[in-house]
């Protein structure tokens, strides 16, 4: 379609979305960047200075040299603060390690069922994701807490002699991360099984490749774009998490979206919460790119 | 040959196990809801009493309600906006920014909501618009779109263009095209984009607890602030109402789909 013969239906259809994302979405993360470079301020709302045209150029440019990268300073100096970005990327790692493990033999058996129940059991999968992410994080308290279920079964069966401590702690975090981001893992890792062509592991079969060397060989090279955007869909957003570390880890649990939480809302350091939300964008900027990059090729590889 | 096509002990283990650890914890906090026992831990029979205590819980059915009425909203205008981003991801050509546009689609899918949520406060602030009702509504528009924009997308790369460019040869404007040829085969997809929105919006706490004003508590907000106070048979019988719901409107919603699917297809 050459752009000139691009109707106006065409244009309200690019113009409106992209209108709306830039004033929602791209707009908001400039202001907070440029928050992030201002001081606290006693003050509704509390930082200075705010950027304001109405006093002309001289006033902005006055207001430009107040900016600067004391939060950065203050954020990158304060081993708290570096500790709960590391304590973030590791925990959700492993989470998301623990979730490829776990998912890929699921949907592996979902492809792998036939073609009548795989409908039902996709989506068996994706309706827990429908029902409210709290109540899921929440049912794990019950069944994790001191005298919660998992002890109780555990005392009963003989397993443990006393009951273990899991609510608030990271093992807690990391199970509930796993549980909550379980559907994001299984249906990209589905998309990309059930796309292979059986013929191929037929042709390795009849070739005299044993059914595990056919799997290493053909099965896991075609699935690996799927690992890759389930692990992405996993890892960036369980990054910031902050409903899980803050229901069920403990005082040790200082994952960086709750360290932003805190810094806004009970600390009211908004100057401070807007360089650790800048930090976070920075450390997620490549694994978010490469997810957009892999989402944009879906989208013309068809 | 046999154990690649069908379902080996090895996979049905797996598949048994996976869905068992979807469901069991869901399982246990609905049985548990129906708990006589205050401690939550310690059955003590089956009771309905903290359903019947739910109706008289005045703050919960406030939050309720105006979780619904953003839902509502929210889904509505993103599934509005989501399909005109799909239709412009999919059929406006290369137009420039194309690329930005898509960035800024797919971006919102995987944003930790902490910082979503922090960013479209500190625009509301900027911009000196009161946080309430529309603020929530607003930011749930804002991130929903990209999940309505990413299902209406898949539907329209399966369908065949032929047809519109058909209509249009035939002297149809493009809008008309777009709503007697285009909308009735993509309708499903936005349908289901719509749900997912409106269950999104439903269920979120993050960005509501940024962006929502004083008075404007939703259902998510009011569960939290109990959640915190530790597990409450209260807590239990609210979860399971909500699990309940939605259980039944995501299975009505997908039969309905499946049959509109199958007639359309059926053509």
């Amino acid at each position: 379609m050459a752009p000139e013969k691009r109707s106006l239906f065409t244009r309200v259809t690019v113009a409106v979305p992209f209108l709306w994302l830039a004033v929602f979405f791209l707009l908001p993360f400039l202001i907070v960047f440029k928050i992030s470079l201002s001081d606290d301020a006693v003050a509704q709302p509390p930082y200075v200075p705010l950027l304001s045209l109405s006093e002309g150029w001289a006033g902005l440019r006055e207001k430009l040299v107040l900016l600067d990268f004391e939060n950065y300073a203050l954020v990158l100096g304060d081993w708290l603060y570096v500790y709960s970005y590391l304590q973030s990327i590791l925990l959700a790692a492993l989470a998301t390690a623990i979730l490829v493990l776990i998912g890929y033999p699921v949907a592996y058996a979902i492809a792998r069922s036939p073609r009548g129940l795989r409908p039902i059991l996709l989506l068996l999968v994706i309706l827990p994701f429908f029902t409210s992410f709290l109540i899921r994080v929440y049912a794990w308290i019950g069944i994790l807490s001191r005298e919660g279920l998992l002890n109780q079964l555990l005392l009963s069966l003989g397993a443990a002699a006393q009951p273990l401590e899991i609510l608030s702690t990271n093992t807690a975090v990391v199970i509930g991360m796993v549980y909550s981001y379980f559907p994001f893992m299984v249906l990209p890792l589905y998309a990309a099984l059930g796309r292979m062509d059986d013929s191929l592991l037929e042709a390795a079969a009849d070739l005299g490749a044993t059914p595990a060397r056919a799997f290493w060989r053909i099965t896991v090279p075609i699935s690996t774009p799927g690992v890759v955007a389930g692990a992405l869909l996993c890892f960036i957003p369980a990054v910031g998490e902050f409903v899980i570390p803050d229901l069920l880890g403990g005082s040790d649990t200082q994952m960086i979206g709750r360290t932003v939480w805190n810094e806004f809302a009970v600390n009211r350091s908004w100057s401070v919460s807007s360089a650790l939300a800048i930090l976070i964008l920075l450390v997620l900027l490549a694994p978010i790119l490469i997810y957009q990059r892999m989402q944009l090729r879906e989208l013309e590889s068809r | 040959m046999a154990m690649r096509k069908g379902l080996s002990p090895v996979t049905v283990t797996a598949l048994a196990g996976g869905l068992a650890f979807l469901y069991v914890p869901l399982v246990l906090l609905v049985i548990y809801s129906f708990n006589d026992s205050r401690l939550v831990t310690v059955w003590g029979g089956w009771s309905t009493r903290w359903y019947r205590g739910l109706l008289q819980n005045q703050a919960l059915m406030d939050a309720a309600w105006v979780s619904l009425r953003v839902a509502a909203v929210a889904a509505t205008l993103a599934t509005i906006l989501g399909t005109l981003a799909a239709l412009a991801l999919v059929r406006g050509g290369a137009f420039r920014g194309r690329t930005l546009f898509a960035g800024l689609v797919y971006a919102p899918l995987v944003m930790p909501e902490v910082i979503t949520g922090l960013a479209l406060l500190l625009l509301f602030v900027a911009i000196d618009f009161d946080r309430g009702f529309w603020t929530v509504a607003l930011a749930h528009v804002t991130f929903t779109m990209c999940f309505v924009a990413v299902i209406v997308q898949s539907r329209l790369l399966t369908f065949d263009h032929s047809l519109e460019e058909a209509a249009l040869d035939l002297g149809a404007t493009p809008l008309r095209a777009f709503f007697s040829v285009t909308l009735p085969v993509i309708l499903p997809a936005v349908a289901a984009g719509w749900l997912l929105a409106f269950t999104l919006s439903l269920d979120d706490l993050v960005i509501a607890n940024f962006t929502a004003g004083p008075g404007n508590t939703t259902l998510p907000m009011r569960i939290y602030s109990q959640v915190r106070l530790g597990v409450t048979p209260e807590v239990n019988a609210i979860s399971t109402v909500f699990i309940v719901v939605i259980t039944v409107v995501v299975l009505a919603a997908s039969l309905a789909m499946k049959w509109q699917q199958g007639k359309i297809e059926g053509r």
